[in-house]
């Protein structure tokens, strides 16, 4: 997690923003939004609907371009990033190819690139141990039609885990998910975080799943879509379901609740 | 907990048994209805003693089928084949145009306009011109079931090919994928159901063409033995060269949606 590092006085980033402004036509989604993102931590990202969440992880992703200022990932540009498969992205559905079975699904980036010298990860986590990993041993051949809701965004995950990546975006990948599905899913993918030491950028229209999970939490306002607050949740890991009820968690839900309104 | 296995069993036995009676009666029901139909028809031209050669009774023309077997069966192939060759080269066609469609814009404008005006010209009215292009041979009659097989194909293929949801497009991206990889890992796959419905349309619709590519102008094939019967008053013939016709798209129908259930099982 870089604390090393940050004893000498430098924190590596994993991502860098510099007044980054995203426009789509007339519509600006994001106006000079200057960040920077810590390697290893894992970041919520919160904000009304229309504050350019999702745009930001495309941002990092380059999936859409920056109108002005700069974003670096890891020092590279996105594109360099991109290519070298610094991230991965995983969406709100969970965007399997359905002919494919999840085995296969989590084979697709190791497929894709390799004749033209994109690096492609070795002495990782084979596509079955990462099945195995979220929970899906045994279901490797099924197709995605044949998982639940839940076991498909698994599959997306493992899927995302597969090239090895250093930066994990996470546009509400469990928004579609019943509680008790998401509240596992939430513990595995700390879990995941955790061993990994993977940063990850996770977007979400929950208060409690954003103080749950997030080391901080980046509030974003609307229209245009500039970066509010970043609040640090002291909570220590690993946490658990209960502590949910905890006044310390109730505390942080409601501040981040204070703030969303004045967005 | 094997009293509670044995409950579930026996539970599950009366909706097996169920679900099997269901089963069956879908099949069954039809084929009834079509056996009183025949029986109707049977003694409906026994009783009003219709002449044989307005129509014939089911019975007359089930004994052309076993009579006069080589001559409906020496008329079924060329049909047969101008309708396979017809299937194959019209679709094809369509599929390799949909493919330039969806690259390339320029490609679509300059052709859809043309694919759409040839297929709003009836088969009827198009097929003398292409007996008169390509002569009265095989020929004429796989560009006319071609013809017929090629829009509908174009169409849903090309609506295939475009059906990739945004964000496998976005995953594509990410994944840095080349414009090669998205074609064949993500579009054409995506693309095999809507394929497979416009084949479906294709498999019949491509014997239709062969016959009507028969009525002007050939002396064998299923087309030229239903005007000869015609003519000739054979009625039975006649019948039985309609039912073969229709055998013959039951029968194009039937191979496409079995490659379906094998293909497309998603």
């Amino acid at each position: 997690m870089g604390l090393d590092l940050s004893a000498a006085g430098v924190t590596p980033k994993a991502a860098v923003l510099k007044r980054a402004s995203v426009r789509f036509g007339q519509f600006t989604a994001i106006e000079d939004l200057s960040l920077e993102i810590e390697a290893g931590a894992f970041y919520s990202v919160l904000g009304p609907s229309g504050c350019g969440k999702s745009t930001l992880l495309r941002l990092v992703s380059d999936l859409v371009p920056a109108a002005s200022g700069s974003v670096e990932v890891l020092g590279k540009t996105v594109e360099e990033a991109r290519l070298a498969r610094e991230f991965a992205f995983v969406f709100q559905d969970a965007t399997l190819l359905p002919w494919r079975s999840a085995l296969k699904n989590v084979e697709l980036p190791l497929e894709i690139g390799k004749s033209r010298g994109i690096r492609l990860p070795t002495g990782g986590r084979t596509p079955r141990e990462l099945l195995e990993l979220v929970g899906l041993k045994g279901r490797e051949d099924a197709l995605p039609h044949e998982l639940s809701g839940g076991m498909r965004q698994r599959v997306a995950i493992a899927r995302a885990l597969v090239c090895q990546p250093r930066i994990l975006l996470m546009d509400e990948p469990f928004g579609a998910l019943d509680e008790i599905t998401r509240d596992h899913l939430n513990l595995q993918l700390l879990n995941i975080w955790q061993e990994t030491g993977v940063t990850v950028l996770f977007v979400t229209h929950s208060i409690p799943e954003a103080v749950f999970l997030g080391q901080k939490v980046l509030m974003l306002k609307a229209r245009p879509g500039r970066l509010k607050e970043v609040v640090d949740i002291d909570l220590p890991y690993p946490r658990l379901i209960r502590d949910r009820e905890s006044p310390e968690f109730i505390r942080y839900a409601s501040r981040l609740r204070d703030i969303l309104e004045q967005c | 907990m094997a009293v509670i296995d044995r409950a579930a069993d026996s539970a599950a036995d009366p909706q097996l048994a169920a679900i099997r009676r269901e089963r069956f009666l879908k099949a069954a029901l039809p084929i009834c209805t079509g056996i009183a139909l025949l029986l109707a028809w049977e003694f409906g031209v026994r009783i009003f003693k219709v002449p044989p050669f307005i129509a014939p009774a089911p019975s007359d023309v089930a004994m052309v089928f076993v009579n006069q077997w080589p001559l409906l069966a020496s008329n079924f192939w060329p049909t047969f084949y101008e309708s396979v060759l017809g299937f194959i080269a019209g679709n094809t066609i369509a599929i390799m145009l949909a493919v330039a469609f969806v690259h390339s814009r320029t490609a679509e404008r300059a052709f859809f306009p043309i694919a759409v005006f040839i297929n709003t010209i009836p088969v009827l009215a198009m097929a003398p011109i292409l007996v008169l292009i390509f002569g009265a041979g095989l020929t004429a009659k796989v560009v006319i079931a071609a013809l017929i097989c090629f829009f509908p194909t174009l169409v849903n293929m090309v609506r295939g090919l475009q059906s990739v949801s945004p964000q496998s497009l976005e995953l594509a991206r990410i994944l840095s994928a080349s414009k090669s990889e998205v074609f064949w890992k993500i579009r054409l796959p995506s693309s095999l159901p809507f394929l497979f419905s416009a084949l479906k349309i294709a498999a019949t619709t491509c014997v239709i063409g062969a016959i009507v590519g028969e009525w002007v102008g050939a002396d064998k094939g299923l087309g030229a033995l239903i005007l000869d019967s015609t003519f000739n008053f054979r009625s039975a013939v006649l019948y039985a060269t309609v039912f073969l016709s229709s055998g013959l798209s039951v029968l194009m129908f039937a191979l496409v949606s079995l490659s379906e259930r094998l293909i497309v099982r998603w």
